[in-house]
């Protein structure tokens, strides 16, 4: 040791550094370089949108003209307006409706597909293929097969004689409400089924095997051994779920456009109608404003509510 | 939560770091299952399991069976049963390809997936990387944030883009589209790919830095080679929801011919016409062919996107 403190080593570059050398060695300035892409992208075109949709909304700015200021005027206007108040009720029914059958034909779904059998793979990947094709293109086929002239449904109950007539599926209020929350479960089943089964695929098998020797019946199996272990995953499912769901505008623009008689008008729709197709920016930037509370509390309700049970039931909370 | 576990790997050396589960839809475990008799089977996993499917492929079925139909199968369901085809026709997909703009529409939608795609991986690569491994003061509070963009939804800002849009000067311009998408993309790309970062053993980035290697030489020369299952990934799934995406198409894009094709089938052939169903379903079906057929090629990619997204 004492060999080595008497050979002078070579001076180190360590103190002289420059700053410009500091800067380049420091982490936050590698950080930096590394985060602009996405910093740009995401704040030009995502934060600062937000922020600006806010201001739209206090302004009665109308394409090709600026607007001014004219504060709440436009939330008060939406308040009394009957529309928008439809538009919230058919944005809740159709999240809350949707969701929960989505939900339990999801889940269902995925404990199906969780057993073994031949062809499992492939009968795995054809579930998906509905999140696969856009949702447009699909929605076209439900519209066409929801046509009120040549419904493929309408033919079959005919001829099965449990009808008369044809059935007017998207041009009678409640019946078009319901066909659009089908095609919205049936687009959005995949997704749930084949993410809650990897979370399945994570359940040891011993825990069942265990279960059934100490005589639990399927129910309990399930009850208390599948869902606790899956709650997690389905707190962040569902939140996705809800979100896309409350948020939907492409399966109802292209089935019916919010008709007949505002009944299928999501919030969405209600916002484009306005916003864009009226011509009222700062009005249609107001309902898509007033989106905002009431996404937080869907998220909300689907996150806290769901993830509570997750230590309730004995498991960690993260 | 585990990282989503990327396919078979090429590379030995990583063998007992990824670990060895397979992902999404392969396990081959039989379970208790062989404690089940087949006709019991048969009631309570065959027949729902066929009925769900069948619900489910139905609509693919009516739109292809609609596009090679005759117009006059179409319209009279008493003569001909509609649920088969008799001297199927190619005359809606000719009329799509031939009297259209349809190959122009498929082509913009293409050109902008690819585009929006590219942009938002090369972004998303460098900011995952520098939340996982560079680790700057704040890079929890970054990825957080990025997070939360995750859940900002296009409905609420296709109005204030619109204008931003107008006011950059980019209206009508597949620009608007390819500059707007990756902020669907890149949040979740960016925490699909942080996921496979963190599967990478430091050792190898220290032995890299070791001999020399700059940040720059370590993430395309290390990391990136060991996440490719994860760019796959990511790139599959953000051409998917390009493909799909409606709301920012339908309200940046004006002319004909720059449309893509969702916005295309919705606005081009909506003319009250009984006989549009035949184009119309045909423009449908050629518009999801793409998908399917490439979904078909990297199943195993496509699930490990969805789920890896879900599980962080």
């Amino acid at each position: 040791m004492a060999h080595t403190a008497l050979t002078q080593p070579a001076p180190l570059a360590m103190p002289t550094r420059s700053a410009w050398q500091r800067l380049r060695a420091s982490r936050g300035w590698a950080g930096f370089w590394f985060m602009l892409p996405t910093a740009l992208i995401l704040g030009l075109f995502l934060a600062y949108p937000l922020l600006k949709g806010i201001w739209l909304s206090f302004t009665n700015t109308r394409i090709g003209r600026e607007g001014v200021f004219i504060g709440l005027e436009n939330y008060t206007w939406l308040w009394d307006d009957d529309v928008f108040w439809l538009s919230v009720f058919n944005t809740c029914l159709y999240t809350v409706v949707a969701s929960v059958v989505k939900f339990g034909v999801g889940l269902y779904l995925a404990l199906l597909l969780n057993k073994n059998m031949p062809f499992k793979s492939i009968i795995r990947s054809i579930v998906l293929i509905p999140f696969v094709v856009p949702t447009v293109l699909s929605a076209i086929a439900f519209w066409w097969i929801f046509d009120s002239q040549f419904s493929i449904i309408s033919w079959s109950l005919r001829h099965l004689g449990i009808i008369d007539g044809n059935i007017d599926f998207l041009g009678e209020p409640s019946m078009a409400r319901a066909c659009v929350i089908f095609a919205n479960i049936w687009r959005g089943v995949p997704f749930i089924a084949i993410t809650l089964l990897a979370g399945l695929q994570t359940v040891s098998p011993s825990l069942y095997e265990a279960a059934t020797l100490d005589g639990a019946s399927n129910w309990q199996i399930f009850s208390r051994i599948t869902l606790p272990l899956l709650t997690p995953i389905i707190a962040v499912v569902m939140t996705f779920s809800v979100l896309f769901t409350f948020t939907d505008f492409q399966l109802i623009w292209a089935m019916t456009r919010g008709g007949p008689v505002n009944a299928t008008h999501l919030m969405a729709t209600l916002s484009y109608q306005r916003g864009i197709l009226s011509g009222t920016l700062g009005e249609g930037a107001a309902i898509a404003t007033a989106m905002v509370p009431f996404l937080l509390a869907a998220i909300g309700i689907s996150w806290f509510g769901l993830q509570r049970r997750a230590w309730q039931s004995g498991g960690t909370d993260r | 939560m585990s990282a989503p576990a990327p396919p078979a790997h090429a590379d030995p050396r990583l063998a007992p770091v990824i670990a060895a589960r397979p992902a999404g839809l392969t396990d081959d475990s039989e379970g208790m299952a062989y404690l089940e008799r087949l006709p019991r089977r048969l009631v309570t996993t065959y027949l729902p399991l066929v009925i769900i499917l069948v619900v489910l492929l139905f609509p693919f079925y009516w739109m292809a069976l609609t596009a090679i139909k005759p117009d006059e199968q179409l319209i009279d369901m008493e003569r001909f049963n509609p649920f088969w085809v008799v001297e199927p026709t190619f005359k809606h997909i000719n009329k799509l390809l031939f009297e259209t703009q349809y190959p122009r529409w498929l082509w913009n939608t293409m050109y902008v997936s690819v585009a929006a795609t590219v942009l938002s991986l090369f972004a998303s690569v460098l900011a995952a990387y520098a939340c996982v491994r560079i680790r700057f003061n704040g890079a929890g509070w970054v990825g957080a944030a990025i997070f939360l963009a995750y859940l900002v939804p296009p409905s609420i800002l296709f109005i204030p883009l619109a204008t931003i849009v107008q006011a950059y000067g980019l209206f009508d311009s597949p620009i608007a589209l390819i500059l707007a998408y990756p902020t669907i993309l890149i949040p979740f790309s960016t925490w699909l790919l942080m996921g496979y970062f963190k599967t990478i053993p430091y050792e190898l980035e220290e032995c890299a830095l070791m001999d020399g290697a700059s940040r720059w030489q370590i993430l395309t020369k290390i990391i990136l080679p060991l996440a490719f299952p994860g760019l796959i990934s990511a790139g599959i799934f953000s051409l998917t929801l390009c493909w799909n995406e409606f709301i920012y198409a339908l309200t940046f894009l004006s002319s004909t011919q720059n449309k893509t094709v969702p916005i295309a089938v919705v606005s081009e052939f909506v003319d009250g016409d009984v006989y549009k169903w035949g184009s119309l379903m045909a423009g449908a079906l050629l518009g999801s062919l793409p998908l399917v057929i490439l979904y078909s090629f990297f199943v195993e990619y496509y699930v490990s996107a969805l789920t890896g997204a879900v599980k962080e």
